[in-house]
């Protein structure tokens, strides 16, 4: 049955791809900011409070401003602002990330939900479809380069993706090669050796969770403009904390949370491609799939997620 | 006479230590909670409504009349949930996959307990239903227990990515093998009214409050009065430290996994027996979410987290008639729950400082505080 149907035609794979790039595009926004909080020893708990934020500010810069890149800026100063709080309480306080990071899901949750209710629940507008930068060339590549199903074409993404993989590209050049990498890699390894070195563990770790902020926010604000194109609440059904397991699999890695976000990305979409190509998998284990991947990989590899070991772990100068 | 003022001043000292042990704990407990009620006030206000009358009719739809039965009612499963919160957290270990544990125990019982009830006395249904249950909600922490225990892994992914898991699971379960066949919906059949678990006499609550408050009862005397609650509480706030007591550390996560997992399953069968009666696809109440922050505010004490889940079954009961009232969507009970999270750790930050008789700010901070002098002339200097 598989076999003869359309799983094997090059437009179901192509639809693949461009799918889980929609899908996972969020995903990888959000996953990155979290390698870099993780990095410098921050763990942030509060992504999905964070992504919402940005998700809802998103969509109203799109709506109100009438351009997607209104909506992307809104989305990032959102999901900043969000994890301002985390700042303060987690980095400059001390206290516990994990508490603060529920409260940050928790209070995002609600605030957006009931903030657009409140003001839209009646209309639930729409944004329109957003423009697209075709690669030139590769564009005119037959059949993968072509538009199927109404998804957009593989070469032919908003500018926001491409911006969004180089920027990935973009980090790890960061943390291997530069005195800011390596500052945020000591705020999480050892902070005290930063200390000593004579440069401020909290100014970098404000930095770092500021960065992860914004980064959730864009992530927010790409799933609410590109993704659905409009906003519902609790849009994000979850992804705050895919991101954190994405990141803790990637070990800090930021090439390999886009490689694992493309995958659960394309786990996403798949129940919607496997019903276009005529195959009836219901969408619970389609779901499940990527989840139920990683539990048997843990299982069989045992393999240890790499965390840094002064991970959710406030600095306090002179403290043991 | 001298003496006498020499024996009396510790005693005095003591009863007053005791007293202002007592009134810090009541204030760092309740300040956090007026906060956030303030706090969502004026995000009340902002949005054009009025606090006080929302807040009015929390207590009108929480408490007042026979209302305080209904958030009574809510309060067995959150009892059961927070004491299973409780008792893995105090081994500082982080299950936060209780949401697919809930619904799966409740999918279990929902598919079974309507079969059961029609086939063996009523009560032997109710003790193998909350035993199933158990069993369920302990079954799916197993593989974040296992991989904890022997590979360390960490748990916050495991339990999540296993909550993901079982909510599809339990959805597959109630459109598959428990769907009733005699309804298009995807839904289970429905318990008889009937034969829902019996309310405690005179009233309208059922008696899955009672075992909520025999297991908060439990759990407290295991943590507070054995070693083996002794034992986990040191690993908790030292695994290395209890390793070197020969604590086996394997056998002491799984066991306080599964307990954990188990409390929760027992709060899905005293949700569906005592209230629902049936399980719906999508249903999700994510319970767990909102109860996390009242067992921090009882700082981990299971006796503590009595009060504070009645005042927030208060809360979600009438926040229920409010939001309507208001014309504001349920969801706002969780800006009120993060808001209180968030003042508490605050609270707890101050509460700490002042204790310790330092400044209210951090070292570093303070300095960076200390004005554009200091750092100029820093910079002067090299």
């Amino acid at each position: 049955m598989i076999l003869a149907s359309q799983v094997w035609t090059q437009i179901f794979w192509t639809s693949v791809i461009a799918g889980g790039l929609l899908a996972g595009l969020p995903l990888m926004f959000t996953a990155l900011g979290e390698t870099i909080s993780e990095r410098a020893g921050v763990l942030n708990i509060g992504l999905e409070g964070m992504m919402l934020c940005g998700a809802y500010c998103g969509f109203l810069g799109a709506y109100y401003g009438g351009n997607q890149w209104i909506g992307y800026l809104a989305g990032i100063a959102a999901g900043a602002l969000a994890s301002l709080v985390m700042v303060v309480l987690c980095v400059w306080l001390g206290l516990d990330q994990i508490v603060v990071g529920i409260a940050i899901t928790l209070a995002g949750e609600g605030i957006t939900s009931v903030l657009y209710q409140t003001r839209f629940s009646g209309s639930q507008p729409r944004l329109g479809n957003v423009a697209t930068a075709p690669i030139p060339l590769l564009d005119r590549i037959p059949l993968i380069g072509k538009a199927v199903n109404g998804q957009t074409p593989l070469f032919s993404q908003p500018l926001v993706v491409y911006l969004g993989l180089a920027f990935a590209i973009g980090l790890t050049w960061v943390f291997r090669r530069t005195n800011v990498g390596l500052n945020l890699r000591a705020a999480g390894e050892k902070p005290e050796a930063l200390d000593a070195a004579g440069v401020s563990v909290v100014a970098t770790r404000s930095y770092a969770v500021l960065a992860t902020g914004a980064l959730a926010g864009l992530g927010g604000a790409y799933l609410a403009i590109a993704g659905t194109g409009g906003f519902q609440p609790f849009l994000t059904q979850g992804q705050g904390y895919m991101a954190i397991v994405i990141a803790m699999l990637a070990r800090g890695r930021p090439l390999a949370v886009v490689a694992f976000s493309l995958m659960f990305g394309i786990a996403l979409s798949l129940s919607t491609l496997l019903q276009i190509a005529g195959i009836n998998l219901s969408t619970e284990i389609v779901n499940m799939l990527p989840f139920a991947a990683i539990i048997v990989a843990l299982i069989v590899f045992a393999r240890r997620a790499y965390l840094p070991p002064a991970l959710a772990l406030p600095y306090v100068r002179g403290a043991r | 006479m001298s003496e006498s003022a020499v024996t009396a001043a510790p005693a005095r000292r003591s009863v007053s230590l005791r007293v202002q042990k007592v009134a810090d704990v009541v204030i760092r407990s309740i300040v956090p909670v007026v906060l956030a009620l303030v706090a969502g006030g004026i995000v009340l206000l902002a949005l054009g409504r009025h606090p006080l009358g929302f807040y009015g009719n929390i207590w009108t739809g929480g408490v007042q009349g026979s209302a305080w039965q209904d958030s009574a009612i809510r309060m067995a499963p959150f009892l059961l949930i927070a004491a299973g919160l409780t008792l893995i957290f105090r081994a500082n270990i982080w299950n936060l996959g209780y949401n697919g544990q809930f619904l799966l125990s409740a999918a279990v019982v929902s598919g079974y307990g309507p079969r059961l009830v029609e086939h063996v006395p009523l009560w032997l249904a109710f003790v193998l239903l909350f035993l199933a249950a158990g069993a369920v909600g302990a079954l799916w922490t197993l593989v974040p227990a296992v991989l904890k225990a022997w590979y360390g892994t960490n748990e916050i992914i495991t339990t999540l990515m296993m909550s993901f898991i079982g909510i599809d699971i339990a959805s597959l379960l109630i459109k598959g093998p428990f769907h009733d066949p005699t309804t298009p919906l995807p839904q289970t059949a429905v318990v008889p009214l009937e034969k829902m678990l019996p309310p405690i006499p005179g009233t309208r609550i059922h008696v899955g409050l009672l075992v909520a408050v025999a297991a908060i009862l439990v759990v407290h005397f295991v943590l507070t009065r054995t070693s083996w609650g002794l034992r986990l509480q040191i690993m908790g706030a030292n695994p290395r430290a209890a390793r070197h007591f020969g604590i086996d550390l394997k056998r002491l996560i799984v066991v306080s996994f599964l307990g954990s997992g188990c409390l929760v399953g027992l709060a899905a069968c005293a949700d569906i027996m005592g209230l629902w009666g049936y399980i719906r696809t999508g249903w999700d109440p994510a319970y767990g979410d909102t109860i996390i922050p009242f067992v921090f505010l009882a700082r981990l004490n299971a006796l503590a987290v009595i009060p504070f889940i009645a005042f927030f079954a208060v809360l979600s009961t009438g926040g229920d008639l409010a939001a309507q009232q208001a014309n504001l969507p349920t969801d706002f009970i969780y800006v009120l729950v993060g808001l209180i999270l968030l003042f508490m750790t605050v609270i707890e930050y101050l509460g700490r400082q002042r204790s310790l008789g330092t400044s209210y700010l951090p070292p570093g901070l303070r300095q960076a505080l200390r004005g554009p002098r200091g750092f100029f002339r820093k910079k002067a200097a090299a």
